[in-house]
């Protein structure tokens, strides 16, 4: 059967059997391998994806049940060279280690950001805890997503503009 | 050594006083895993690739009658089918496992546990070779399983291994530590013995990536490159040209980005080797990557020990003697991962972190059947086992005397000015100050308050638990002549070059599995050398790429291949000083050394940098006699002892006397892991272990019924901790360096793991001592606690 979407902004149309998951895909047939596969059993959220922008565990999503859906995956969260604060958030916190996890937790923190920009450390717990960190503990997650809520995107763009404007 | 703060950009960056190194700064892998670039085993594609699936026994023991593969060779896509008959004529059937035994690749006269490996379908997709797996016919003969390791010694128990000549038990070893006389002498002189089995149940380390490879046979050459989840590679290319008989010059190991190893990944499973002989037999390469009930049924569980242990003591508190007697449930195979002359790991660091008289301890290792392994899930070769083992006993003791636990222990701690020390079963403590640990974590926890909060809340009926760990590691394993697996000695190597422009790449034979050797290494060389961090490549991962050694487990790789850095860079140092001599039209012995350069002694300003001296060592500098013209250097560090992590912990708990559902509220952890690279590393390797222990405490739990099922083989079964079920951690740390290793760092990885479940379940026994409870096993399930607080026997869960 023939698929159209909009993955990372791109609009698509593939070729799929219809039992193929999302996960697989979006790994094996557009090649987008930031996206993991952990369990099989929709415990793990290794495979998380943003469909309209919400979280959807990839597999145990069909990837027919994705035609005429918008896909983020964690190969769109950057701008260009611009990282999401999401992402710049990880590495100032140490959020990941064996980058397992990463990009479905990433994706999680961007759709509650997006929902909620000043999330407790209890709300960023509670949008994640479908899923799994074997290596960080979690503290550090909750952490790189306070970072991101600190620095949201564009902030320092506009402070600079702002400076520019003073001095005009 | 300095110590640099924990907090902010490495504050010695733009320090001129010191070369750059140690410190927090942000890791230079990250970048690609935020991006979605990390390199991880099933993320390869390569021309041509074939697809593996494996076939498992869906029982626990049985014989093999027959096996039908023609439906599934005739299924669209599939382009092999291999089963055990056929690996028999390849004389790859058996393989050799870690531990002088061998594992059955693909099963050819019995099954010995549910999920052993049985066929291999090979198919041009994923799909297609799942779907074949359904249309193979297997015939099996069910046979009683052993599956409770206390019949598994029983006169007339089913006799698992009979494919080994002359077997007529299951039993595999038995193996002591210690004097069992002068043991026995002390406890019966005793004032006070307070005894306890308990059980260490089977878990399983579960990283969230599993096991898998890609084999990639080039038959014109006879070379195989192999990419696979391995903590090990170069131990890996070794057993396989073992197993295979491929030359080991012909073998290249390829472990790319592992997504969590925590020792699930050191062993060679049949899934690695079917990869192989697929793609020898099919001329493509074949990948092969397990599910999650794969990985949790088949690949290296750990634990799985039932100890007996006892603690003498005089009525005024002064621990005499430790001894333990432990049954310990190998699986099918004898697969453990440990050093040879330690079956039994390094469980005989039981003796805990007390000064004692005497300790003994008799592990006996059996058959059953149930999945091989028995040593992973970062636990230090059974340390982990060690410490609850003893820090339960202190906590019964304590209770027996009427003592506070914190008390106890700090009566008994080795004292400072007792290092090195040797301790009864024959290990010499490197360094410690292990009071100053304890008193630390009690004043971060406030433990005075706590312990009067308590009353408070038990005077009201409310059930609040503290629990205490103190924990002695022993990792970084050499000494190569005391230790080797499979006969290679657990030494590690490391090559250093510096390029002419004084950028640097340094090859390790270690492998990341999430530590960050990118980074720690990194910053070991630019301790050593003045190179900034970002101008050091790390290498590791690839065995044609880096020097021989036995990789990353056992928190070995900064005890081991840390030093073998730290010398490389010295060595290379030293070199540089000739060179820049030379340069200078100086003698080597009038330049001094300091911020990344050799200077004349008395005159700072002349001096070359280390990217003079490279470019000077590859340029047209008339070189001294005996010093090649480049700037490179390699070592092999074989380590003269094992290193000696500590901590405190410090649990808090809350249980729901309705429910029995445990809460760990707070926990405090102060690690000593030596001299400190980067603290912010260590604190995440911290954080994760700590959350291994809540797990294993609390949650996680592979049982098996009396058919051999597996009960823990998927996510919803066996049960991870997620962000809600830890707490926010508080750690703190002192730094006692190691006396003998060339940075003082100890290595930290498995400390958490090894401490935290002891203190966890002393503070669920704590909160339950109203209730006249003194011991439970892991996992505290609410199940569990509520049926204790009923005064009943535990549930199965």
């Amino acid at each position: 059967m023939q698929i159209s979407m909009t993955v990372n902004g791109t609009d698509i149309t593939e070729e799929i059997e219809p039992r193929v998951l999302l996960v697989h895909f979006i790994r094996d047939q557009l090649r987008l391998t930031g996206t993991h596969w952990g369990c099989d059993t929709s415990n793990c959220g290794t495979c998380v994806v943003l469909m309209d922008g919400q979280p959807v565990k990839s597999c145990t999503v069909l990837a027919a049940m994705a035609d005429g859906h918008s896909i983020t995956t964690v190969e769109g969260l950057a701008t260009g060279a611009t990282l999401d604060p999401v992402q710049q958030g990880f590495m100032e916190e140490h959020g990941l280690q064996c980058g397992f996890c990463t990009p479905g937790m990433m994706l999680t923190a961007r759709a509650l950001l997006d929902n909620n920009p000043h999330p407790n450390d209890g709300e960023i717990r509670e949008a994640i805890s479908g899923q799994m960190c074997r290596c960080t503990g979690y503290a550090t997650i909750v952490r790189s997503v306070q970072w991101a809520a600190a620095h949201p995107a564009g902030q320092d763009e506009l402070e600079e503009n702002a400076g520019e404007e003073v001095t005009a | 050594m300095t110590i640099t703060e924990e907090r902010g950009v490495n504050p010695a960056a733009g320090d001129e006083n010191r070369p750059i190194g140690y410190g927090r700064i942000q890791r230079k892998e990250d970048p690609r895993f935020v991006r979605g670039k990390g390199h991880y085993v099933d993320d390869i594609v390569l021309p041509g690739m074939l697809h593996g699936a494996i076939l498992r026994s869906p029982v626990a023991h049985a014989r093999l009658v027959s096996i039908d593969t023609s439906a599934a060779l005739a299924h669209p896509g599939v382009v092999a089918v291999i089963t055990g008959q056929d690996l028999l004529g390849l004389k790859l059937a058996w393989a050799p496992t870690l531990s002088a035994d061998v594992q059955a690749v693909l099963a050819t006269d019995k099954v010995r546990f549910q999920g052993q490996e049985v066929a291999f379908v090979i198919a041009e997709d994923r799909y297609a070779a799942r779907d074949a797996l359904e249309l193979i016919e297997v015939d099996y003969d069910v046979l009683p399983p052993v599956i409770d390791v206390r019949t598994a010694l029983d006169p007339g128990a089913p006799v698992i291994r009979d494919d080994i000549e002359g077997r007529t038990d299951n039993h595999i070893f038995d193996w002591e530590a210690g004097n069992a006389a002068e043991t026995d002498a002390v406890f019966a002189a005793a004032d006070v013995v307070v005894s306890q089995e308990m059980v260490y149940p089977r878990v399983h380390p579960a990283p969230m990536e599993t096991c898998g490879a890609v084999a990639d046979f080039e038959p014109i050459e006879g070379a195989l490159t192999l990419y696979e989840t391995s903590q090990a590679p170069h131990a890996h290319r070794t057993l396989f040209a073992i197993v295979s008989g491929i030359p080991e010059h012909k073998i290249r190991i390829v472990s790319p980005d592992i997504g969590g190893g925590f020792g699930n990944k050191v062993g060679i499973y049949p899934g690695y080797i079917l990869a192989v002989v697929g793609s020898i037999v099919t001329g493509r390469p074949v990948k092969w990557m397990e599910d999650r009930s794969e990985n949790l049924m088949s690949t290296s569980f750990a634990r799985d020990y039932i100890m007996q242990g006892e603690i003498a003591a005089t009525k005024d508190g002064k621990i005499l003697a430790v001894r333990s007697t432990v049954l310990a449930d190998h699986g099918a195979f004898n697969a453990t991962a440990q050093p040879t002359k330690y079956p039994a790991g390094f469980f005989h660091i039981f003796t805990g972190s007390y000064d004692l008289q005497a300790a003994h301890c008799k592990v006996t290792g059996v058959y059953t059947n149930k999945a091989p392994g028995g040593v992973a899930y970062a636990c230090s070769f059974r340390v982990t086992e060690a410490v609850y083992l003893v820090e339960r006993l202190v906590d019964m003791l304590a209770r027996k005397l009427e003592m506070d636990p914190a008390e106890l222990r700090l009566k008994n701690l080795i004292k400072p000015e007792q290092f090195p020390y040797k301790n009864k079963t024959g290990w010499e403590y490197d360094s410690g100050n292990y009071e100053q640990a304890l008193r630390k974590s009690m004043q971060m926890a406030g433990y005075d308050d706590l312990r009067r909060e308590q009353q408070e809340k038990r005077d009201r009926g409310e059930l609040m638990g503290i629990g205490i760990s103190f924990f002695t590691e022993t990792v970084g394993a050499g000494p190569r002549k005391h230790m080797d697996i499979v006969g290679l000695g657990m030494a590690d190597g490391a090559e250093l070059r510096i390029h002419p422009t004084g950028k640097a790449v340094v090859r390790i034979s270690v492998q990341s599995q999430g530590q960050g050797h990118e980074t720690t290494f990194a910053q070991i060389v630019a301790e050593e050398l003045g190179i900034p961090p970002e101008d050091i490549d790390v290498v590791h991962g690839d065995t044609d790429q880096t020097p021989f050694g036995l990789g990353t487990y056992g928190s070995r790789s900064t005890p081991v291949s840390g030093a073998a850095v730290a010398l490389v860079a010295r060595k290379v140092r030293e070199k540089a000083k000739f060179i820049a001599a030379a340069m200078l039209e100086t003698r080597p012995e009038d330049l001094e050394w300091e911020k990344g350069r050799w200077f004349v002694k008395g005159d700072p300003s002349v001096g070359k940098t280390m990217a003079e001296i490279a470019m000077g060592a590859h340029g047209t500098v008339t070189l001294p006699e005996g010093i090649d013209g480049n700037l490179d250097a390699e070592v092999t560090y074989d380590p003269p002892n094992l290193t000696f992590p500590f901590g405190a912990y410090i649990c808090v708990v809350d249980v729901d006397p309705g429910t029995g559902h445990v809460t760990v509220r707070r926990f405090i952890a102060v690690d000593d892991c030596g001299t400190r690279i980067n603290p912010m590393i260590i604190e995440g390797q911290v954080h994760g272990g700590l959350t291994d222990g809540v797990g294993m405490a609390l949650m996680q739990f592979i049982e098996f019924d009396k058919e051999g099922n597996n009960l823990g083989g998927t996510f919803m079964d066996y049960l991870i901790p997620t962000a809600l079920e830890v707490p926010d951690w508080e750690t703190g740390f002192t730094v006692t360096p190691s006396p003998h290793h060339p940075i003082g760092a100890k290595g930290i990885g498995e400390s958490a793991t090894v401490g935290s479940p002891p203190a966890i379940v002393n503070a669920v026994v704590d909160a339950l001592a109203p209730f006249g409870i003194t011991h439970m096993d892991m996992p505290c399930t609410p199940a569990r606690v509520w049926e204790a607080m009923q005064g009943r026997p535990r549930p199965p869960i």
